[in-house]
């Protein structure tokens, strides 16, 4: 076991393009590490890398005190689980496991004791005479966790191990990766572009953009404080709202709504102010009390999505095209569709609002945020001060 | 519909029957004993092994077995190894040159062998390869590489990346992830390849009768064109159809033996599928 660490870690190609680009990331000896970002992000580039898969064209990596930049990958000491499983169809489950002790030339009885172990722990035990394959998604899945598992590895590296399995399996592995893990206590890094393996998986996630590190940190502070535009967009689901919008001393004008902001507005314009889904309420449902605190503004629902547990209302609005402009391309990079401006809320499901007409919606000024949107910085640390006791919201 | 399954058991039949009946009167051929050979029927009246006694104690058979044998296993041997090596680094690296390697290798397979014999035949006399058995080998070599190493390389190409960078994160050093990976995934490929070299060099004509003089390294196919009667006055048809069917016997055994191990999917339950 050991901590892994990157300086200024590059990836050049020869036509110049650069995949990963000066990233430096300290992942703590133990540590469940998530390596986030939109497909081209240059998170898997970053995790072969690390593994040796790829060469770095600068920068160090060290992997506990050692410098292992011209380490051949078998001398490293990691253990990875490839997106595809990458099991040795013409060997045995029991082979597979087996395959990197067999290459140290470990003895019979020691090589039995070890796959046996971990085929135990996998729940593999009675397909240990099974080529892969016969095996279905999931077992397959667990072989090649089970060949990392018996190298006894510094680190285990994970290239979208579940991108392949289908929802449900997806979620049972997921718990069992972080079961493992938290019974190995085994530095982890973890490459994903699936929201909710990086939200529920990793003890800190690193966001990437165009091979550029954007924000390291816990889930929740990525999801309270993102520092800009690309990593609030990135993260939470539905994701936030980023709106157009003009501001006049404390006034802030958005499309459907305007209102004084409680604190202290930036000098910047223009801006776009982020709101996420889940901070916007059907106006009936919310006390009044507390209504009064807040933005009720009178739109027209398009859609509603009514889930049992949640319920979705989807309202589009109109924004002048020139504001809206860097927020499609901001859509576009995070591989999602953005043919027009739509508000997404995630209101209360006892919420009676019908599609077609229209509704009074709300929401707490103190809860969103603000970004310059032509540098998509967040301008929200300094003003936010004041605010962070009443609006660190534990559940989200 | 139903022509079209008519079609789909007359059209096999005749191709079965196209192909089989050659062989089947070469087989009869060799039954037949003494004068029958031009009785006009298509089985022999009284069959008889008389044939392959007479062709297994000539001493002219016998020896031409021997190199065949010889020739066509070294030749394969040599062509699978090196064709899997060249393969190998033909669909996994990038090295300046690569298309060259092989348009030019496909140029030489395409290349007419009886143009190659003249000179060869020259050269092989002054450097003393005539009548020996590398003098036949490595004609061969060179005529059954191209071939292998398309082959193979189009194999190495189904395989997987990953396969090879699981096996060095697994602590493989690339040769080892080249033996025990990539070559047993490759089985059927290299099968393949082998048996075509193999048919090739025991199946060729052109060059064993031009590049060898004697029975130090001359071929069956070759030496069937020797083949003498019992006595001047005895046409021979018959003792050539037993040796015919002898040195096909192994063709047919081998087809039989590797049809099975040329089978596709193998790589199936590698990798997601």
């Amino acid at each position: 076991m050991a901590a892994i660490t990157l300086e200024h870690v590059e990836k050049r190609y020869g036509d110049g393009f650069r995949a990963v680009n000066d990233v430096s990331l300290e992942i703590a000896d133990g540590e469940f590490m998530i390596l986030v970002g939109p497909s081209g992000s240059g998170k898997s580039t970053l995790l072969r890398m690390i593994v040796g898969l790829e060469d770095a064209s600068g920068g160090v990596i060290r992997i506990g005190a050692r410098v292992v930049n011209d380490v051949p990958p078998r001398d490293r000491n990691l253990a990875m689980v490839f997106q595809n499983y990458a099991l040795y169809p013409h060997l045995s489950v029991f082979e597979n496991i087996a395959f990197p002790l067999r290459l140290r030339r470990l003895p019979e009885e020691e090589v039995r004791r070890r796959v046996e172990e971990a085929a135990a722990l996998l729940e593999l035990t009675e397909h240990l005479d099974r080529k892969p394959s016969q095996l279905s998604g999931g077992q397959r899945q667990r072989v090649a966790m089970g060949r990392a598992l018996v190298r006894e590895a510094d680190a285990f590296l994970f290239d979208e191990p579940l991108s392949n399995l289908d929802a449900q399996l997806r979620g049972q592995m997921r718990t069992e990766i972080a079961r493992l893990q938290n019974r190995l206590g085994v530095t982890t890094v973890y490459v994903t572009h699936d929201q909710v393996e990086a939200m529920t998986l990793g003890d800190r996630v690193a966001v990437l953009r165009k091979g550029v590190l954007q924000q390291v940190d816990t889930p929740r502070a990525l999801y309270e404080r993102p520092v800009n535009l690309f990593v609030a967009g990135f993260i939470g689901s539905p994701s936030m709202n980023l709106i157009p919008a003009t501001v006049e001393g404390r006034r802030i004008r958005l499309p459907f709504a305007e209102f004084d902001f409680p604190g202290e507005t930036p000098a910047v314009e223009p801006l776009v102010v982020g709101l996420r889904p889940e901070h916007i309420e059907d106006a009936a449902m919310v006390d009044p009390a507390v209504r009064e605190r807040g933005v009720t503004f009178e739109v027209k629902v398009e859609v509603v999505e009514w889930l049992g547990a949640e319920q979705y209302a989807y309202v589009p609005y109109e924004a002048p095209p020139d504001l809206v402009r860097p927020l499609h391309h901001l859509a576009a990079e995070l591989d999602r569709e953005s043919a027009r401006t739509l508000l997404v809320a995630s209101l209360n499901p006892a919420s009676q609002i019908r599609r077609g007409e229209a509704a009074h919606l709300w929401f707490d000024p103190a809860k969103i945020y603000l970004f310059d949107a032509g540098t998509g910085e967040s301008l929200r640390p300094s003003t936010l001060q004041q605010h962070v006791p009443e609006h660190q919201n534990p559940e989200g | 519909m139903g022509r079209l399954r008519i079609a789909k058991v007359v059209g096999p039949v005749l191709i079965v029957v196209w192909t089989l009946v050659p062989v089947l009167w070469l087989v009869s051929l060799s039954l037949k004993g003494g004068d029958h050979i031009n009785d006009g029927r298509f089985w022999p009246a009284a069959p008889t092994l008389h044939n392959y006694r007479t062709v297994f104690r000539t001493d002219l058979f016998t020896s031409a077995l021997r190199n065949s044998i010889g020739i066509s296993l070294i030749a394969t041997a040599l062509s699978v190894v090196l064709a899997t090596l060249a393969a190998y680094a033909i669909a996994r690296l990038d090295f300046p040159g690569k298309k060259l390697i092989l348009s030019v290798a496909l140029a030489i397979a395409m290349f007419p062998t009886i143009s190659l014999v003249g000179p060869l035949f020259d050269i092989w006399r002054s450097v003393g390869l005539y009548d020996t058995w590398p003098g036949l080998v490595i004609p061969y070599l060179s005529f059954t590489l191209p071939l292998s190493i398309w082959t193979l390389a189009a194999f190495f190409r189904e395989i997987p990346w990953e396969m090879e960078q699981a096996a060095q994160v697994d602590g493989a050093t690339p040769w080892q992830a080249f033996r025990k990976v990539i070559v047993p995934l490759a089985a059927p490929g290299v099968f393949t390849a082998a048996i075509l070299t193999f048919f090739f060099a025991w199946n060729d004509f052109v060059f064993g009768i031009s590049l060898t003089s004697t029975g130090r390294a001359r071929t069956v196919p070759a030496a069937l064109a020797f083949f003498t009667g019992a006595s001047q006055f005895e046409q021979p048809t018959a003792a050539i159809a037993a040796a015919a069917v002898v040195v096909t016997i192994p063709v047919v055994a081998i087809v039989l033996v590797f049809q099975r191990r040329i089978v596709a999917g193998l790589t199936s339950g590698a990798v997601k599928g």
